[in-house]
């Protein structure tokens, strides 16, 4: 028995899309609250220019190339998914969860580096700020991997295909929220 | 989606990596308009590419737009509430004792000494 969520549809659109597309409306609002304030405090503290000037440019120049690559990885996936080749959606899925291993393995390196130097979240409010928007968004990239591996592994034996495409979505907004911390973080100096 | 071949989507890969590019040389210029123009325009654009063709919005049912929009809408109210107590430090029958803060100690020293008690 198939679940609800891939049967149902009372929208014109099935109910698993629909969640997925709800969590991404709930996205916007906790993620653009934070860009929001960010904007507010850097535009009303001239001094947070300079600590801006700390962060490196060239990782997160790395990073956003990172999650660019893998959320092609996730389309393409999803085109495989579509016509019903299970095994290449999964081989490109776990290609996406290799960018974001890789993302997050460079954001690790990158904080090391930053703490080591007195940057921690403690020592000003730009810099709180810095951990909580890319920490939160970092807690995403490795849940929305968690999911993936899961969605991989059914898609392997061309089960539950649908979900390729919900992840997807996921993933693709995921890469959107860091399209714009990138330059609020590393570009505006 | 149908209409999407892979090399379609390869080309948006490349449109975002050359994209990138520009908005990370942008700034070299150190010109402020062109550095918000290749720094937040390009990646306002950066990001409808994405949803376009990535993610496939304009093939959901309009209502699902409307939902983001509406989202978008309702945070930006929250932010536009809250501007005045970022902006301002005092006004009428209110002060900001924040106005007083630190808000920018110097950055800790590498080596700093510890402690004693």
């Amino acid at each position: 028995m198939r679940p609800i969520a891939t049967t149902r549809s009372t929208s014109g659109m099935p109910t698993g899309l629909l969640a997925v597309w709800w969590v991404v409306a709930s996205e916007i609002v906790i993620f653009g609250g934070l860009l929001g304030s960010y904007i507010m405090y850097r535009l009303s503290h001239d001094a947070w220019a300079g600590q801006a000037a700390n962060t490196n440019t060239e990782i997160g120049l790395f990073n956003t190339f990172v999650l660019l690559t893998s959320s092609l990885f996730a389309v393409l996936a999803h085109k495989a998914a579509e016509a019903g080749d299970g095994k290449k959606a999964a081989r490109l899925l776990y290609y996406t969860i290799g960018g974001a291993v890789t993302f997050v393995c460079v954001k690790a390196f990158e904080w090391n580096m930053e703490i080591s130097h007195g940057y921690t979240i403690t020592a000003n409010t730009f810099w709180s700020f810095y951990y909580t928007a890319a920490g939160i968004h970092a807690l995403h990239v490795i849940a929305g991997a968690i999911i993936m591996a899961i969605v991989a592994r059914d898609a392997a034996k061309n089960a539950e295909l649908h979900r390729v495409e919900l992840i997807g979505i996921y993933w693709h907004f995921v890469d959107i929220v860091w399209i714009f911390l990138f330059p609020l973080l590393y570009i505006a100096k | 989606m149908s209409e999407n071949s892979d090399t379609n989507y390869v080309k948006i890969w490349a449109i975002l990596l050359a994209l990138l590019i520009v908005s990370y040389l942008g700034p070299m210029l150190e010109i402020q308009i062109v550095t918000l123009l290749t720094a937040f325009g390009i990646a306002a654009v950066k990001a409808y590419l994405v949803a376009k063709h990535f993610m496939h919005v304009n093939h959901v049912p309009r209502f699902v737009p409307y939902l983001m929009v509406t989202c978008l809408v309702f945070m930006l109210l929250f932010v536009a509430g809250t501007a005045p107590d970022v902006y301002r430090d005092s006004g009428d029958n209110w002060v900001k004792p924040e106005a007083q803060w630190q808000y920018m100690p110097p950055p800790v020293a590498d080596h700093a000494e510890p402690a004693h008690h």
